[in-house]
């Protein structure tokens, strides 16, 4: 049993507040939270909305008809009523205008007002939802306690409680589950990942959808002994990561695709320095501003091929929560293993979709630094020495008395120093690329599921698994023998389960959020196999499971 | 020289004649008689021919990309602190394509030092006018004269309260070995803009140009007066004065940050992924 609940209004009109305290409660009792943020680039005004979906399965995927619409505005109201379903509820303020018998209409604003401050009838309506639904206001109380200055507190209680006695119940709980899960978004469990694994230095330069990565490492930062820095520019967040990480430590930087086109040049130091080094870019629709506040997956391209040169790299698409946790700790032991930049390509909605999670066990994590013993020798080390493995030796400075290690961003010698050398150029260059074949061994097949003898293969990465999990279980309701393959690992592109499903598939259909179909180009590039649809969504809000479901039943690809 | 710890031999791609001849030299004094060792030392550079100095130097060293050797620099310091970090790079790679970084270094307070080997010129690239080229000078590019007034690195410093702020004469060893010491010494960001003759693109700013026109600041300066510190700045032209122009004794940016100032570098601390896991507790 599940209910999708839509809370909309205007920026400033405290939807975030209320639909936090809801989320949480909910989380907290043991249901399965869903919860998917749609906003404008604004702080007041436009128009803003979350919707939660809550159930006593686990959820993937937001869904589009709704049962209940809290409104704070009347353009909630009518951008939204059409979602409807049959017996769902409208929650309004008195003064909004809308005819039909499922409109529920409480004076939120007037309560607000009579408590002597109109901007609770957020709160008014939070408690109205309580009551809607059967739960105790008192964890709604616990939060509000939390969340209020003393001079505030009592009054939104007050309004808490009016709001709950304006209201009966009208919709049914389903029993909930007693296993205790966290509801975190993708950037939290990102830099939670990040801080699991040991990085010692987050540099950053403010970019939505990013932000909230810089934001929970920075809370944390003194209690976990790290640095975290608001950089002047992503040009200098993504060098001062190479220097903190050549210096000796795990470094990280974050930023959206603007940002990584002025960290891009540094990439490629990190490439031909063969400083480890991890970079998120949480995508949002491009070019140049594009949507800022909104979701897409079109940078794929862009960040396997970014800056001049050629240099190994791995990019590793989030897929959901989970990965967004784990994904990123292995991304620091990947990048120190092979000395390289590894980019995890995440997106807004995944950075913004708050979503109850299996509590991430640390003890999975682990920290790999790959260091070379002390050299036998004294002066200045082999940094670059060409070995048989095909990995350098790695330390760094002052880590022994008298050894002293040279980085250039230039082509150099074994030692670090600029040469124009044709014969160590060439046993750079090979040396360097060895490492996107060795690295091979590493790679993680993408996730499949559905039938295993799927007449249709939706093929996807990043976010989109969570929407593609879900669809695959309404075709497979409607008797259609399909199957979905969801890239994280996405470069080095790995084949092995590619091949086999699309030799097994009639029709393989990519499923992106994009206009061109990055990841079908990037198949035909790596394979020759070329898909025989595309399911493309490019508007900048995230294609829900229904959305995927009905293009597949409709052929509309 | 031959036994100074930080003697590199190698060949020099310098031109003959080159300011940066002595500086590297002084540099390398400079950090002997500190009482220094290479491997306690980070050499840090951007592009352009002051850039190479890493290359010529033993000590660890970073040359990175054109005008982002401070971030570098900042994030070796950050990781080890106990790692004395300069960064030699020359006036366009400092005042023109890094320029926002140095804004923000001042403002932060690095304890970092930065030597600016300012010739006026671009030397790598053939040439052309660089920030500090003087307005109408006539440059391999700029056939008609500079259209664009030079850049006051000292004045602009000065006007951000830049804890050092200093010039000196690569003619000068004497001196500008006294700088340099003076420049690492100080527990903060120090800018070093360091008067350097280019002897093959800039025939105005010669050895003798400069020579002719510096002149020591007095026993009797204090450079934490800071309005005698901008009048000295914006002097420039008959006489330039050389020195310490201005000081402001000021928390360094590792020293702002509690975690940072009182334990030991976190390039020697060890994390255990155990250690973050109650950071996960707010999202239950």
């Amino acid at each position: 049993m599940e209910y999708n609940i839509l809370i909309g209004g205007e920026a400033g009109q405290g939807i975030e507040t209320i639909s936090d305290i809801l989320e949480k409660t909910l989380n907290n009792m043991g249901y399965y939270v869903y919860s998917s943020k749609d906003y404008m680039s604004r702080v007041k005004g436009g128009h803003n909305f979350t919707q939660i979906r809550l159930g006593d399965y686990p959820i993937h995927s937001h869904w589009p008809y709704l049962d209940l619409i809290i409104a704070l505005d009347e353009k909630t109201v009518k951008l939204h009523r059409d979602r409807l379903k049959p017996n769902g509820c409208i929650l309004c303020d008195m003064s909004i205008k809308n005819e039909g018998a499922n409109t529920l209409r409480i004076p939120l604003i007037g309560i607000a007002k009579s408590l002597g401050n109109p901007r609770m009838a957020n709160t008014v309506a939070l408690g109205a939802v309580y009551k809607l639904f059967g739960l105790s206001y008192d964890r709604a109380i616990e939060h509000l306690n939390a969340r209020f200055a003393n001079k505030f507190r009592e009054e939104n209680i007050k309004a808490l409680k009016e709001g709950y006695e304006a209201v009966s119940q009208l919709f049914t709980m389903p029993q909930p589950s007693t296993v205790k899960n966290i509801l975190i978004n993708g950037n939290e469990a990102c830099a939670l990942g990040a801080l699991a694994a040991g990085c010692a230095y987050y540099s950053a330069y403010p970019m939505t959808p990013s932000t909230t990565i810089m934001k929970f490492m920075t809370r944390y930062a003194e209690k976990a002994g790290i640095f975290v820095d608001q950089a002047e520019d992503e040009i200098a967040a993504i060098n001062s990561a190479i220097g903190a990480s050549y210096a000796g430590i795990r470094a990280m930087t974050g930023t959206s695709g603007g940002g990584f086109s002025l960290m891009v040049e540094a990439l490629g130091l990190a490439g031909v320095t063969e400083t480890p080094l991890v970079v998120a870019n949480v995508q949002r629709p491009g070019p140049a501003t594009g949507l800022s506040t909104r979701t897409e997956q079109s940078d794929l391209l862009f960040v396997i091929s970014a800056a001049q040169g050629e240099f190994p790299r791995m990019v590793i698409a989030l897929r959901n929560t989970e990965d967004a946790f784990y994904q990123t700790a292995r991304a620091f032991n990947l990048a120190e293993k092979y000395q390289i930049p590894v980019i995890l390509l995440s997106d807004e909605y995944l950075s913004d979709c708050k979503v109850t999670t299996k509590p991430y066990d640390f003890d999975k994590v682990t920290i790999e630094r790959y260091l070379t013993e002390k050299p036998e020798y004294e002066g200045i080390f082999r940094r670059y020495e060409v070995t048989t493995d095909g990995i350098s030796p790695r330390i760094f400075p002052s880590q022994y008395e008298n050894v002293f290690v040279l980085a250039d961003s230039h082509e150099h010698d074994e030692y670090g120093h600029i040469s124009e050398n044709v014969d160590i150029r060439n046993s750079m260059v090979r040396k360097r690329m060895k490492k996107m074949e060795l690295l091979r061994k590493d790679l993680m097949e993408p996730d499949y599921f559905g039938s295993e003898k799927p007449e249709l293969l939706l093929i996807g990465w990043g976010s989109t698994y969570g929407p593609l999990y879900e669809a695959l279980r309404l075709l497979k309701a409607d008797g259609i023998e399909a199957g979905a393959l969801v890239f994280g690992d996405i470069w080095p592109l790995p084949q092995n389960r590619l091949l086999h499903y699309c030799d097994k598939a009639k029709k393989i259909i990519n499923v992106e959020q994009n206009y061109t179909g990055q990841l079908a180009s990037l198949i035909a590039q790596q394979t020759g196999i070329r898909c025989h649809g595309s399911i493309l969504k490019y508007d900048g809000r995230q294609m829900d499971s229904y959305f995927i479901y009905k293009a597949v039943k409709e052929g509309d690809y | 020289m031959k036994n100074n710890p930080f003697h590199y031999d190698c060949e020099i791609s310098w031109c003959p004649g080159c300011g940066n001849f002595g500086i590297i030299e002084a540099l390398k004094e400079t950090l002997e008689e500190l009482g220094l060792k290479p491997y306690e030392t980070a050499a840090i550079s951007g592009i352009g021919q002051a850039a190479k100095l890493p290359h010529y130097i033993n000590s660890n060293g970073f040359n990175g990309l054109h005008g982002r050797a401070l971030p570098v620099a900042m994030g070796v310091k950050i990781a080890n602190k106990d790692l004395t970090v300069f960064v030699n790079s020359g006036d366009g790679d400092s005042y023109g394509e890094g320029g926002n970084h140095l804004i923000h270094n001042i403002r932060r307070n690095i304890d970092i030092t930065h030597f600016v080997h300012n010739n006026q010129i671009y030397g790598l690239t053939k040439g052309q006018g660089s920030p500090t080229t003087a307005l109408n000078q006539v440059t391999t590019l700029q056939f008609d004269g500079v259209k664009s007034s030079p850049f006051n690195p000292l004045a602009f410093a000065i006007s951000q309260d830049c804890s050092f702020v200093a010039r000196t004469f690569s003619g000068d060893k004497v001196h500008m070995k006294a700088m340099m010491k003076a420049a690492i010494e100080n527990k903060g960001y120090s800018l070093l803009d360091i008067l350097q003759p280019c002897v093959t693109f800039n025939k105005v700013n010669t050895f003798k140009w400069y020579k002719d026109r510096v002149y020591y600041l007095d026993e009797k300066y204090d450079p934490y007066d800071k309005e005698e510190a901008f009048k000295k700045a914006l002097e420039w032209g008959d006489s330039i004065p050389i020195g310490i122009l201005y000081k402001s004794d000021k928390p360094s940016f590792i020293d702002r940050f509690h975690h940072l100032k009182e334990e030991e570098p976190l390039v020697k601390r060890r994390w255990s992924p155990q250690d973050a896991r109650a950071f996960m507790d707010e999202f239950y």
